[in-house]
Formats: structure tokens, C-alpha cells, sequence
């Protein structure tokens, strides 16, 4: 041992009990040795602990993202319960309801109207088949009992299948409802204003209006889509009320099919131009003398910027026969406009002017007082985007003097 | 007849545009963040968003965490929501508390496809929202594509309360 070396040592030594020398009465070096071994001893086991804990940490990492995963991929696509079964995820359920309370006074004629009535219960049946081939149907109960001598009926109104022809072009065959107007395809109640659908298209074009045949829809780009349908036709009686003739495909009459097409430019937000058009080979079906071809024009325009909606629309026919000309309805046509304001998600007001005529082809005869007009003001009230509480009044200034004026209230769904 | 048969060959052999994925979520990303869709972070649907996102929703969400991407001061999130009957997926890019770029990237239902095109998703540029989780701008509606323009305003007011989230 080198001097140097020596001195290091005593001086390590000295300072070492110096340190120690307040507890070198109690504690030996044998005992601090042993508390020394038991620390490295605890250390040890820590530091066991502390990687268990870090692997079981990490497996529950692993089994959290493995319960994400399995939760997200049952879930993931529509619910649960639909991923379960291979058709069910294919298949939707939908429907709307709507119950009506009418309060009007009848005048000039017309009678009281003071009635409580769950209008419409709808169920909607979809099945998609694969890809690019869909099934949709839409059944109807309306005025709750259906029956002999029963108000209501039970209606299938929709029954078709769509066939992709590619991205933008569909064929369709089947049943369904007619490219015409506003509320005609769309008609679930929370997405219109006022309790019962403008007179304007229940008595020109007629809604709601489906036909049994084919064609094609699809889009042509720049905003612009199309429909064409070749399609079962009206059979207007000899009252010539084109409402009436409505055959619901319930064994129609096809002796002269009937065509509509639609062209719809909707390329700018909030912004819906449409024109449609039909032809009628014989609206009375061969089946009523003096009633021949028809034809119908309908367009309308909804405009919609902030709060604010207007809403207008123009339908006319245009009928040929003598019988019909004789009695002015060779021309049937009206319009309404529809402004309308959402004060918040929850509310909305509107108002709309109704104007029709199923005799505006003369002025003389039954024809001579046939224009009608509708003023409608109310309220629609949201309390889920799926539901509403809608209140209006309606007041009528007809030329025959035959008015019903006075309060309906309406609660509708959707799903 | 040429001249018909070609017309009809033209309008329905053109590509697909209507229905189908327009742009896939990597590429989203990487044009907007640049970076990969597996650098993803993830935020957890406890309670309270829970209670939030069903507001927005108008239901309970189908999801448990939602992932999400960030580069500097931006945020990307890919989300669904059923339009009419089929899930829409959407990709949304936010900076600062307000939508950069909102982008329609798979669109599944047969109706409602206006809600793709730039004249529509562009409204969304600039918009956030504010303290009742409602969008500070105005979004103009498609007529006939109602349910797949809430859908996207739905899948906006996510995305921007779970950016304040983060």
C-alpha cells in the first residue's frame, strides 16, 4: 500500500466515524449491515411489484382495446341487435303517424267540421338485397278502423324495387308514388307546415298519388337529377274530378297507361326548382264519353336562406273531350305560396295562400263560382326533430259561398 | 339510332358518383394533416359527453371514444351518423375552434347525395360553436336531402365539442 494510498483510507475512515458516531453507541456495523440487506432486500421486492404492475397494466390496455374493438365492430355499422342477424342489418323499419282535431264552422252551405281523427299510421318496410338492388314499401292505416262501413282503409301506397344501374342512375319497377309537387313523396308531418296538406295539391294534382309501373331516376350532374316512370293512368269519372280518379292500383283499370317525368335542379344550398309534366293517353280509361287525353304541368320552387322558407307551387291540367270541355274541367289548375319563419330548432310559424279551381275552363253553369280560397296561419312546435305539435287556422273565401273556417290542431311522428 | 344508342351509353356508363366512398380516409388525412391514419389519439366518452353528444344527436351514440389525428394547431376527426337509413362517413378538419374543411368522404344512403358537393360542405368553412353546443353560422338545407343535412350539421357539432375536448 502506497502512502498516498494509506493517507486516503485513514481520512475516509475518520470522516466515516465521525458520521456514524451519534449512533455508534447503538448500532454496530453488523447491525447496519443487516438493516442495509433488508433494504436491498425491500428494494428488490419493489421493484418485482412494480413490473408486475407494469404488465398487468399493459394487458389491461389490451384487453380495453380489444373491448373497444368488439364494441365498435357490433355497433359500428347500425346497432347491435341489427349486426346479430345478417338480414336484419338490411333491413329498416320506418314510419309516421299524424292524429288530427278539426274545429270549423261551415257556412253558405258548407257543413260544421268538428272532429277528432288519427288521420294516417304509417309503416315503412325497406329490405336491401345487396348493393345496387333495394326493396321500399309504405302501408297505411287511415282513419284508424278500416272495414265495411268503416271511415278508414288500409292502404299499401308504396312497393317497388330499385335497380343501380350505376352511381348515378337507378331503374325502378313496382309501385310508387308519382314525381309530382311538393308533398306527394315527402309527406312525413314534422317536415310541412300546417295540420292538414294544402288544398292545392290534394285537389289538382292529386295528393297523395302512387301508380303501379317502371322507369328511371338518377342525376345528371351540376345539380340536376331526373324521374321518368311509364306508369298506370288516372280513371276520372263523369264527375271529372281528377281527385276521384285516383285508382290506388286496387285492380286498376290499364287500358291507357300514362307517363310523368320530372326534372329537379337543386345545385345551390337551399334552393329546389322543379318542373314536372305528365301525359295521360285517356284519363277516363276509355271508360266515360268525352273524356280523352290529359296533360299536367306542375313546378315549384322552395326557397330557403337563414330562418327564412318560401315555398311556391303552380299545377294545371289541361284535358281534352268534348263532355269535359262542355263542363269546364278540361282545365283544373292552382298554386299556393307558402312563407314561413323558424324562430328556433323548436318553433316555426308560416303562413300560405291557397288558390285552386276544378273549373276553370268556363264561367258559366256549375262552373260559374268553382275558383276556391284557402288563408292558412299557424305554428309548428318541435319539441324532437322527430315530433310535432302544429296549430293553425284556416279561413276560406270561395266563390259558391261554401266555407269552412276555424281551427285544426295536429300531432305527428316520424321514425 | 347510333346517335341514341350512344346518348344512352353516355349518360349511364359515366363513373360513379352518386353512392360510394369519395375519398378514403388516409388520403383525407394526408391532404389535410399529412400524417398517417394509424398516428391517431383518442378521446373517451364519459358521462357527461355522453350526456352532450346525445344532445347533439338526439340519441345515444353508438360509439365508446372517438379518435382522432392533430398536426400543429389543426385537428382531424372521421365520423358517422345515419342519414335516412344508412351511416354517412364525414372527415372534418378543425384550427382553432373552427371547421377548416368539412368533406363527405363515404356516402351510403340511395337519397340525400346532394350533401357531397362543395356548393353544400362550403357553408361549413369558419363555423364553430357556441356555449349550447349549437353552431355559430347559419347552414343553409338541401330540399328532399333534409335527413343527410342534419346528419352532417350533427357530425359538425361533434367534432368541434370534442376538439374543446381534448
Amino acid at each position: 500500500m502506497s502512502l498516498k494510498k494509506l493517507k486516503k483510507t485513514t481520512l475516509f475512515t475518520a470522516l466515516l466515524c465521525l458520521s456514524i458516531s451519534p449512533y455508534a453507541s447503538a448500532l454496530s456495523l453488523e447491525e447496519l449491515a443487516k438493516r442495509l440487506d433488508k433494504l436491498e432486500q425491500k428494494n428488490q421486492q419493489l421493484q418485482t411489484e412494480n413490473q408486475e404492475l407494469r404488465q398487468l397494466i399493459s394487458k389491461s390496455d389490451d384487453k380495453a382495446e380489444a373491448a373497444v374493438a368488439a364494441t365498435e365492430s357490433l355497433t359500428g355499422n347500425s346497432n347491435g341487435l341489427k349486426k346479430l342477424a345478417n338480414w336484419a342489418d338490411k333491413t329498416t323499419i320506418g314510419g309516421y303517424g299524424e292524429l288530427h282535431y278539426n274545429n270549423l264552422d261551415g257556412k253558405g252551405g258548407a257543413s260544421d267540421q268538428d272532429a277528432i281523427d288519427f288521420h294516417r299510421f304509417v309503416l315503412f318496410f325497406g329490405h336491401e338485397f345487396n348493393d345496387n338492388i333495394r326493396f321500399f314499401s309504405e302501408l297505411e292505416l287511415e282513419h284508424s278502423i278500416a272495414g265495411e262501413g268503416k271511415n278508414g282503409e288500409i292502404e299499401l301506397e308504396q312497393a317497388f324495387l330499385d335497380f343501380d344501374l350505376n352511381g348515378n342512375h337507378t331503374a325502378r319497377a313496382g309501385m310508387f308514388l308519382l314525381p309530382v309537387g311538393i308533398i306527394n313523396e315527402t309527406h312525413e308531418p314534422p317536415t310541412f307546415y300546417g295540420t292538414e296538406r294544402n288544398p292545392v295539391e290534394k285537389n289538382i294534382i292529386p295528393a297523395t298519388w302512387w301508380a303501379a309501373g317502371t322507369g328511371l331516376h338518377g342525376q345528371l350532374g351540376k345539380g340536376f337529377s331526373y324521374d321518368a316512370y311509364i306508369h298506370s293512368g288516372l280513371a276520372v269519372p263523369d264527375s271529372f274530378s281528377i281527385r276521384s280518379g285516383r285508382q290506388k292500383v286496387s285492380k286498376a283499370k290499364a287500358n291507357d297507361l300514362a307517363a310523368t317525368a320530372r326534372l329537379k335542379y337543386t345545385g345551390i344550398a337551399g334552393l329546389e326548382l322543379a318542373l314536372s309534366t305528365q301525359y295521360q293517353q285517356d284519363i277516363g280509361q276509355g271508360l266515360v264519353a268525352g273524356l280523352k287525353s290529359a296533360n299536367l304541368i306542375e313546378t315549384h320552387a322552395i326557397w330557403s336562406t337563414g330562418p327564412f322558407t318560401l315555398k311556391a307551387l303552380y299545377a294545371a291540367w289541361d284535358i281534352d273531350g268534348t263532355a269535359v270541355k262542355a263542363s269546364g274541367a278540361d282545365k283544373q289548375r292552382g298554386f299556393y305560396l307558402e312563407p314561413s319563419f323558424r324562430i328556433s330548432e323548436q318553433f316555426g310559424v308560416f303562413t300560405r295562400f291557397n288558390q285552386w279551381d276544378n273549373k276553370a275552363g268556363s264561367n258559366s253553369g256549375s262552373a260559374a263560382d268553382s275558383e276556391k280560397q284557402q288563408w292558412d296561419i299557424g305554428i309548428n312546435y318541435w319539441p324532437h326533430e322527430d315530433v310535432v305539435i302544429k296549430a293553425d287556422y284556416q279561413y276560406q273565401n270561395n266563390d259558391d259561398g261554401k266555407e269552412q273556417n276555424g281551427l285544426n290542431i295536429g300531432l305527428g311522428y316520424q321514425f | 339510332m347510333r346517335k341514341i344508342l350512344l346518348i344512352i351509353s353516355l349518360v349511364f356508363l359515366q363513373p360513379t358518383f352518386a353512392k360510394g366512398v369519395y375519398q378514403t380516409a388516409e388520403s383525407f388525412l394526408q391532404n389535410n394533416l399529412k400524417v398517417n391514419q394509424s398516428s391517431n389519439s383518442s378521446i373517451w366518452i364519459n358521462k357527461k359527453r355522453k350526456q352532450v353528444i346525445t344532445d347533439i344527436l338526439q340519441h345515444p351514440p353508438r360509439f365508446i371514444r372517438v379518435k382522432y389525428w392533430h398536426q400543429g394547431s389543426k385537428t382531424a376527426w372521421i365520423l358517422d351518423e345515419v342519414g335516412k337509413e344508412k351511416l354517412i362517413t364525414v372527415g372534418v378538419v378543425i384550427e382553432n375552434s373552427k371547421i377548416e374543411t368539412l368533406k363527405v368522404l363515404t356516402f351510403r344512403e340511395s337519397r340525400g347525395w346532394e350533401v357531397k358537393h362543395k356548393f353544400f360542405t362550403h357553408q361549413f368553412s369558419k363555423v364553430g360553436i357556441n356555449s349550447q353546443h349549437q353552431l355559430d353560422q347559419n347552414i343553409d338545407g338541401i330540399s328532399g336531402a333534409t335527413l343527410s343535412v342534419r346528419a352532417l350539421k350533427k357530425i359538425a357539432r361533434i367534432a368541434l365539442y370534442l376538439d374543446k375536448q381534448r
